[in-house]
């Protein structure tokens, strides 16, 4: 039986950023994921907002993890490479009488520790965003908000974290994790691990381990949120991420520019039963649609060329739940983590590597690897840098994403650096290829080569994402 | 690097384009295609019917596509494969990306633009569901079936009757896949009638109109859709909701000019067709910019294609030797870029208009001075028109009236102008359906 110093359940964002933090202490790591890749769960549908920090009540878990989150998420992006922009937001406040709910969010996010928020008035917003609603009366501005990518920040954590010795194993579901004498065992759909420490960063299934563990009972509704995503073309109808005034089904309806240039709005907040149910819904589109308008009166949703749905792990505790479970030591989590969560992730990973290494008396690695490279975005280089690479690389300069003007060397990266993609969406995540206007339509067959020839697998296997979700049906008849 | 002509997509209107601007003097062409071989989407389309109006022969697409590169590769035209372009400017610079070349710019003559059309996705459809595989827009689906050699489904259900979802559905059945049923969001179909008698009357596929899918099943893969019937409003009817099981959902919901390069050229669009606003001479607002085929506006046959095709290519020719003229007399350029007689927004030009029941026109101006005696204009109407009359009017009076039996979206129509009938006056045509 394999002997591990850490077990960590779930390869999402935060799991991937325990890891990555994790990763700079000598210990024997293993990160267990179900899905075949990273960021397969709530972190691949979200709004990919880092937010200021104002929302969370004084003194919470999600509070402090947003604040020391978001500022980390600032310096990492720049260590480890990727997407973030610090666009800045605006909470609209469309009534006279809410004025006393905008104002109580900048008093919270003062004592949050939030820096540079101002209160704007109708021609100040109006000034800076001129497609917002006329009926806008003021707004809260939030400097320090800002965009990322979601995808690029959960990929770019576990690959710093495998770069520094971390191992992942996809496919591979924990059904168990029993507690002995000395640490655990942890039983899965493949094999059985022994670890001293367990990190429990499963998401939405998050409950199921906690309540192995503890006696105080945590439960996790999966929360369903519905987004639409227009055009590049449509991405700079609005600059800062635009909030409505918060309800008690969370933060409302915002419009955003994401980090990549598209315009979103989403998303609306429904209570489902199944942990895996990412449908969209016609009404719930319709919803959201509406929604927006309230605060961007000519959204184009005739640009329209996505949709999606992402369920956030809703905990009844009120709260992140994170920390060492007292009754069971040596079984660390951090459940229940909805939103802030993507703005907070670095600062739990942060946090739960240090209450493991402390416990463990863990040693700094002397030759830990705190930088990354990202991905080569060809398509964003000057001409002259462009035609200089192509010139090493000719692959390079074979477009086959055409909307996003992705090439066959960028998807040969995506699929053979450290922890490379497996099926389409994973080459998607991290390349961006086919998330354009025609939606994969042109580049599919020609991306299903590149994966087929690169992980020598036939065409018939090439998947959407898990296996199940094969494209092809076999080759056609002989004839 | 210069050329007299570069033509952006080695496509059906590219070539056509190219061979025309070769037959009439000029030599100086390159064509830029981004895929791997020239013929653009005639290449998978292997089905017959195409060039009954240019050859008077059935032809398969590849056929097709083959009499236009057998004449532009005896002629030695230059091309490129795997030539992305990135970017054309206003003054004729155009960027192409390519392996084994880098980033390259090169100046133009002229630009004619031929880059063809995409699909409307699914997402762009709003389709409520899971995110799964085996959600196919019909020519992706296409591709991979004729080119890869791979089956894609066993059980279909199509939505959208436009002519590649009705091909398409014809070639599944023969390869052995079972398709269940074609949904069509309007009161009518998208394609032409002789597909739908072809491809599903013979097969027996039902088509239902006034229905569109209002649920895509499955979570890794599709195992079935829902169907409503839509009122009036094109709203899903409650009640109406009828289950399909099966593993493959074909879209074939419109096609949309690809203008991406277009606009970083700053070409005026058409907000109907999705294609450039363009004269009689298929020129765009941008001065030695023309356009043609798909990416102009989209085609119910590629004969027409063509045809369009070779008026940009022969018109290209003249805008180069205009320059050249231009050039001797030491004023080059001038022509180009600030004289009047070039380009839509010209003074003297006859603006084209569509109303009541004719959705656009192609051209959507005419320049007097400069146009042939005959000038095809084409467009589509926005409903099934039964014994109508398409009525011709001139400055607000009827010029010409003809009956029509049937007229309908799928099929494009045309009226032709002919210069001595506008006696130098006209400064406006509408063309509108009538009882």
């Amino acid at each position: 039986m394999e002997q591990l110093d850490v077990i960590i359940v779930g390869a999402g964002v935060v799991g991937c950023a325990i890891a990555r933090f994790l990763s700079r202490y000598d210990a024997k790591v293993l990160v267990l994921e179900k899905e075949e890749d990273v960021c397969s769960g709530t972190s691949k549908a979200n709004s990919g907002i880092v937010h200021a920090g104002y929302d969370a009540k004084s003194g919470t878990l999600k509070a402090a993890m947003n604040v020391r989150g978001a500022k980390l998420i600032r310096e990492l992006s720049e260590t480890l490479d990727f997407p973030y922009h610090n666009n800045g937001s605006l909470v609209l406040c469309r009534n006279k009488e809410d004025m006393p709910g905008l104002q109580e969010l900048y008093d919270r996010g003062i004592v949050n520790g939030v820096e540079g928020l101002r209160i704007l008035s109708h021609n100040e917003v109006l000034a800076m965003e001129p497609a917002l609603s006329e009926e806008v009366v003021a707004a809260l501005y939030a400097p320090t908000a800002g965009t990322v990518c979601p995808f690029g920040m959960t990929i770019a954590f576990a690959e710093n974290a495998a770069d520094n010795g971390v191992e992942f194993r996809f496919l591979e579901a924990v059904e168990d994790i029993q507690k002995k004498d000395r640490g655990f065992s942890v039983l899965t759909d493949k094999g059985s691990y022994e670890t001293k420490a367990v990190v429990n960063a499963a998401g939405l299934y998050a409950d199921v381990f906690h309540n192995m563990a503890s006696s105080d009972t945590l439960t996790i509704t999966p929360r369903r949120g519905e987004y639409v995503l227009m055009d590049k073309e449509a991405g700079d109808l609005v600059g800062c991420t635009i909030f409505q005034l918060p309800s008690k089904f969370g933060k409302g309806v915002l419009v955003t520019p994401t980090v990549h240039g598209n315009l979103m709005v989403g998303p609306n907040a429904e209570d489902v039963e199944d942990k895996a149910d990412t449908e969209t819904t016609q009404l719930g589109m319709d919803d959201i649609k509406k929604r927006g308008l309230m605060s961007v009166p000519t959204l184009p949703y005739n640009k329209m060329i996505t949709s999606f749905a992402g369920l956030r792990a809703h905990g009844d505790k009120g709260d992140f739940v994170i920390g060492e479970v007292s009754e069971c030591p040596g079984f660390f989590e951090a459940a229940a983590i909805e939103s802030p969560g993507l703005s907070a992730a670095p600062a739990i990973g942060e946090h739960i590597a240090g209450l493991i290494a402390d416990k463990y008396d863990l040693k700094e690695k002397p030759d830990f690897i705190d930088m990354r490279k990202g991905f080569t975005e060809v398509a964003k280089l000057s001409n002259e840098e462009r035609d200089a690479l192509i010139k090493k690389r000719p692959a390079y300069g074979h477009i086959v994403c055409r909307c996003e003007n992705i090439s066959e060397g960028e998807i040969e990266d995506a699929i053979n650096r450290t922890l490379g993609a497996k099926s389409l969406d994973g080459i998607k995540r991290r390349v961006r290829q086919g998330m354009g206007r025609c939606q994969a339509g042109f580049c599919t067959p020609r991306t299903m080569e590149i994966l087929a020839r690169e992980l020598n697998i036939p065409m018939t296997q090439v998947a959407k994402n898990r296996p199940g979700s094969e494209l092809l049906r076999g080759e056609a008849d002989e004839t | 690097m210069r050329h007299d002509i570069v033509i952006i997509g080695g496509g059906p209107a590219g070539l056509a384009a190219a061979v025309s601007a070769y037959e009439n003097g000029i030599e100086d062409i390159l064509i830029l295609e981004r895929d791997e071989r020239l013929g653009g989407i005639l290449n998978q389309c292997i089905h017959n019917g195409f060039g009954l109006h240019t050859f008077k022969e059935e032809l398969t697409g590849p056929e097709y596509a083959a009499r236009y590169i057998d004449k532009a590769l005896n002629y030695g035209i230059p091309y490129k494969l795997g030539a992305m372009v990135t970017e054309v400017t206003k003054d004729r610079k155009v960027t192409y990306v390519r392996e084994g070349e880098g980033v390259v710019t090169i100046e133009a003559g002229t630009v004619i633009l031929a880059m063809g059309c995409r699909e409307r996705p699914r997402g762009a459809l709003g389709l409520p569901g899971f995110r799964q595989a085996g959600v196919y827009t019909a020519g992706t689906a296409q591709r991979l079936m004729n080119i890869e050699g791979y089956k894609i489904g066993k059980e279909v259900v199509i939505l959208g009757s436009g002519d590649i979802g009705l091909i398409m559905a014809r070639r599944m059945t023969l390869e052995g896949a079972k398709v269940k049923v074609v949904a069509e969001l309007m009161p009518y179909s998208g394609g032409l009638k002789r597909n739908i008698v072809q491809c599903l009357n013979d097969f027996d596929i039902p088509l239902k109109l006034s229905h569109t899918v209002t649920c895509v099943h499955g979570k890794d893969r599709v195992t079935g859709v829902t169907i409503s019937e839509v009122g009036p409003d094109r709203r899903p009817i409650p009640g109406t909701e009828e289950y399909y099981d099966c593993d493959t959902l074909l879209l074939s919901c419109g096609l949309l000019p690809e203008n991406e390069l277009s606009k970083t050229a700053g070409v005026e669009l058409d907000r109907v067709t999705g294609g450039a606003v363009v004269s009689d001479d298929l020129e765009t607002s941008v001065p030695g910019i023309f356009s043609c085929g798909n990416v102009l506006h989209v085609h119910d046959l590629v004969d027409y294609v063509s045809q369009e095709a070779e008026r940009a290519g022969l018109k290209a020719v003249g805008y180069v030797r205009a320059l050249a003229n231009e050039a001797l007399n030491e004023h080059a350029e001038v022509v180009a870029d600030t004289d009047g007689e070039s380009g839509v927004e010209a003074s003297g030009r006859i603006r084209i208009k569509g109303e009541g029941g004719v959705r656009y026109t192609v051209p959507q101006f005419l320049n007097y001075e400069s146009m042939d005696e005959k000038v095809t204009v084409r467009f589509r109407v926005g409903d099934v028109y039964k014994d109508r009359s398409l009525v011709l009017y001139y400055d607000g009076e009827e010029k010409k009236r003809m009956k029509k039996r049937v007229m309908a979206p799928g099929e494009m129509e045309n009226v032709v102008i002919t210069k001595a009938g506008l006696n130098g006056k006209v400064k406006e045509i509408v063309i509108r359906v009538e009882e």
